[in-house]
């Protein structure tokens, strides 16, 4: 295949075939595939921290392009920083920083013992799950600008964050109900403790004082776990009743207050039962499915992040001639900034001096960079590739395009899982017909036998509690949630994993997906005694300044180390320029033939090139002298090495896969036929995709639509699982149900497959569930449970039905790779 | 069974002791992440000269 022997050292993707690049690592040369992983795989291992590439266990990101230590150079200014960060004790700073890029514990290790080698730092936190970094330094030792530089050459690009309310408050949020649920858990066991003995206490003649001393020890231990362990429910169902609404919060709340009000009133009168033990484990085990489901939703919650590290925190404006450095937020309309080539908008704006380039693929999916004349808008979080602009800002904040999506996805992440809703009406109808039998054996009981009343009606309640059946879908949800998070999966609506069990059809949208979505270099062929890296070298040095995205296939390598001058663009063409004196051309082949036209050696085989490849339907660029053709070069958007297996995975699961592209016909058939998909349909627009998908939803089938650009928004939206890319548009990702964040096509078949698990799960436990309460609760209502046997039964219930759940973050663990020296990538390409 | 006067109220204060503890620990960010301190463990502690770690892996 078109990949050369060695995938690159560093991010182990396939290295251009004829492009010889080596790190230098340990005294060996390396081959990596571009010059900004050269720079970062000998920046890590001359730091000492080859170990990183051990330990990893996925490829690091690629880097692209080499470090670019001036984008930096505002937060070295410490009036700048003085503002964007937090004050710590002794006159130290402290920031939260995104890494991107930070996909491992190995990630984290490496940027840890980057950090605190440097002089001044004082402490490093790496939080893997979360990708960011909370850093601690003197400013009067260190800068923070050179931290950031750190990271940015160890390979993880940093964003630093400001403030940061909503995590913070997360994390208190964690910690809080941690503590309650702790207290629950203490107390539960000690007083199950106590409870053993009284059980028997009748029967085996127990000392009385003894047994007063006893339930009055347990009551003692109970009064936190009822109030401090309790108070959440207590507030939940004081929010509910006055809105008017009944929520599960109601009848728990009833629950422990009864029950925990006449324990107390016979343990502190010395008379009937104590109910402590019941009480206690009630509260405990309510309290740990809360905390579950709780993880789950933060864990979500970061992919607004993710959209947010888009934009840039620091931005130049000019102000009465004087240009300056300022916060993003101080920015204001009408205000003039300058954005330098390389730089990423800070707001919204006009375009009032330059002629620019900018990518905004991570607004619209769109990988041609939008030409941007003056007037032109353009939009925070966009990228500007080629020349400085002046922009006008015309939105700011709240207002602009990129956080409208943030908002959009914010509002997306707060409504709850369809399918927990379902489970939690289910839960509050069972409880609307439980208070009412409860009262009617209370009520029944009073006639027959009043001191038997409130022990029944006690264990009616207690032993129907309809926990394990509330508990039934939201814990095996939020441990399939969280055994795919670990595998990089991320899902952004959890009833997406009900529909995924049942898919029968996959949809891929070619680019990006099935292939990288990035031209590359594939091939060189060289004729005359030209070597394909100086051909290379030639082709990026004009490309240089150019911004045609193909001109990205060969400058991606790195700076080239011979400069090119004098170069025209020819429009539609190519380009043409001198390089030490040399005249060159490239691009098409009659353009790069024409400089030549006059001397006929260009030989035989070179013709015979040409009309082969352009029957091949691939893409080819020339590189040619006056003297003839000098080289050829295949550019393609390769293949993932690992497309092939997952389309067989899939297929195997039942899942047939089918291409729809907006490509042309040879290209997705090529693709097609190597990863062995039989359907594909090519030249699609995007309302033909939809109508595709339409034809096979009518006909019965459930869809799950892979895609990653803006053209593919539609596709999504109308699928019955939706699933994006990591790196794919910020539009497609609010659009889609699971995002690959480590874009590894292999976690697909092992998402459906646990999807499949979950549901089967979810199942098994309903049906325990309502076995269950339908056994009990005849039993109870006649007065043979006693109230500590029916909290037995209910807390084995739930226990029976957690444990069950946590069957689904077992079982598959992520894959581990091998990643030194080769990587098993380069025999899947 | 008159010591259970004394060692009920000693465990008691066990308890309390455990969940003061295990309050420091929260408040202080023991439970924040469970993930990567597993990792912590594979560090060398002595600052290896540069490559001298990655050296180790080229013998195998």
């Amino acid at each position: 295949m078109s990949a050369g022997e060695h995938p690159c050292f560093h991010c182990g993707e396939p290295i251009p075939r004829g492009l010889v690049i080596h790190a230098r690592i340990a005294g060996r040369d390396e081959p990596v595939c571009c010059h900004g992983c050269k720079a970062v795989a000998e920046f890590i291992s001359g730091a000492g921290l080859g170990d990183y590439y051990k330990y990893r266990d996925t490829s690091s990101t690629r880097a692209d392009e080499p470090p670019r230590p001036d984008r930096w150079a505002a937060y070295d200014r410490p009036e700048l920083v003085e503002r964007l960060t937090r004050a710590e004790p002794n006159g130290a700073r402290s920031i939260t920083v995104l890494l991107e890029g930070l996909r491992c514990a190995a990630c984290g290790w490496l940027a840890d013992k980057a950090l605190s080698q440097q002089s001044g730092v004082l402490d490093v936190s790496v939080n893997p799950a979360t990708a960011r970094a909370r850093l601690v330094w003197e400013p009067s030792k260190v800068r923070l600008g050179d931290l950031l530089r750190v990271l940015e050459h160890v390979g993880l690009r940093p964003h630093p964050l400001a403030g940061e309310p909503s995590e913070q408050m997360a994390l208190l949020e964690r910690r809080d109900a941690l503590k309650r649920l702790a207290v629950a858990g203490f107390g539960n066991m000690q007083v199950m403790m106590f409870a053993v003995p009284l059980y028997f206490a009748a029967s085996q003649g127990m000392d009385p004082t003894m047994r007063e001393y006893m339930r009055l020890v347990s009551m003692l231990v109970s009064i936190p776990v009822a109030l401090y362990s309790g108070w959440p429910f207590y507030r939940g169902a004081w929010v509910a009743l006055r809105s008017r609404s009944i929520s599960m919060d109601v009848p728990v709340s009833l629950g422990i207050i009864l029950a925990f009000l006449a324990s107390v009133w016979n343990a502190l009168t010395g008379t009937g039962e104590v109910y402590f033990d019941s009480v206690t484990m009630f509260v405990f085990f309510l309290g740990l499915g809360r905390y579950i489901e709780m993880i789950a939703r933060h864990r979500a919650g970061s992919v607004a992040d993710a959209l947010a590290r888009l934009a840039p925190m620091t931005a130049r404006r000019v102000r009465g001639g004087v240009t300056e450095d300022v916060q993003a937020m101080e920015i204001a309309v009408g205000d003039e900034l300058v954005v330098r080539a390389g730089e990423v908008f800070a707001a919204d704006g006009v375009v009032l001096e330059g002629e620019g380039r900018v990518d905004e693929s991570m607004l619209t999916g769109e990988s041609n960079a939008m030409a941007k004349p003056p007037g032109a808008l353009v939009h925070q979080g966009t990228h500007n590739l080629a020349t400085p602009l002046r922009v006008r800002v015309t939105a700011v904040a709240g207002n602009t395009v990129l956080s409208g999506i943030v908002a959009l996805l914010e509002r997306a992440q707060a409504e709850r899982p369809r399918l927990a809703k379902a489970a939690d009406r289910a839960a509050a109808w069972f409880l609307g017909r439980i208070l009412i039998g409860a009262a009617i054996v209370f009520a029944v009981w009073w006639y027959v036998d009043p001191s038997q009343a409130l022990s029944a009606t006690l264990a009616v309640l207690v032993v129907t509690c309809p926990c394990a059946l509330s508990l039934a879908t939201p814990t095996a949800l939020a441990a399939a949630t969280a055994a795919l998070a670990r595998r990089g999966v991320l899902v952004a609506h959890t009833d997406a994993i009900e529909s995924l069990s049942k898919a029968t059809h996959v949809l891929w949208d070619k680019t990006g997906t099935l292939t990288r979505g990035l031209v590359r270099v594939e091939d060189v062929r060289t004729h005359g005694d030209v070597t394909s890296q100086q051909a290379l070298e030639w082709a990026a040095s004009l490309e240089q300044l150019s911004e045609h995205p193909i001109a990205r296939a060969f400058t991606v390598t790195g700076a080239p180390t011979v400069r090119a001058t004098t170069v025209e663009v020819h429009a539609g063409r190519g380009l043409e320029g001198r390089i030490d004196g040399h005249l060159l051309r490239i691009g098409t082949r009659t353009f790069t033939d024409a400089l030549h036209a006059g001397a006929q050696h260009a030989s035989g085989h070179a013709g015979h090139d040409a009309a082969a490849d352009a029957a091949s339907g691939e893409s080819w660029v020339y590189l040619g002298d006056e003297t003839g053709l000098l080289a050829a070069f295949r550019l393609a958007d390769p293949l993932r090495p690992e497309a092939g297996q997952c389309v067989a995975g899939l297929a195997a699961l039942g899942l047939p896969s089918e291409i729809v592209s907006g490509d042309e016909a040879g290209a997705v058939a090529r693709i097609a036929e190597r990863c062995g998909i039989e359907r594909q349909s090519a030249r699609l627009r995007p309302q033909d995709k939809l109508e595709r998908l339409k034809a096979l939803q009518g006909a019965g089938a459930v869809v799950v639509a892979v895609g990653d650009g803006i053209n593919d928004a539609p596709l999504l939206r109308g699928a019955d699982v939706a699933v994006a890319m990591g790196r794919g548009s910020a539009l497609a990702q609010t659009s889609a149900d699971l995002i690959l964040v480590r874009e590894s096509l292999d976690d697909l078949p092992h998402t459906v497959e646990l999807a499949r698990r979950t549901q089967r799960i979810i199942r098994q436990n309903l049906g325990w569930a309502i076995a269950y309460n339908l056994a009990a609760l005849p039993l109870a209502a006649l007065g043979f449970v006693p109230p500590w046997l029916a909290a037995i039964g209910m807390s084995l219930s739930s226990v029976v039905v957690v444990l069950n759940a946590m069957r689904l973050s077992r079982g598959s663990p992520p894959q581990r790779r091998p990643v030194w020296p080769a990587n098993p990538r380069a025999e899947a390409a | 069974m008159e010591i259970l006067y004394i060692m009920i109220p000693l465990g008691l204060v066990l308890v309390a002791f455990g969940l003061w503890a295990f309050f420091w620990a929260t408040g202080s960010g023991q439970f924040d992440d469970l993930d990567s301190p597993g990792w912590t463990v594979l560090e060398d502690d002595k600052a290896p000269p540069p490559d001298d770690a990655s050296r180790k892996d080229d013998s195998r």
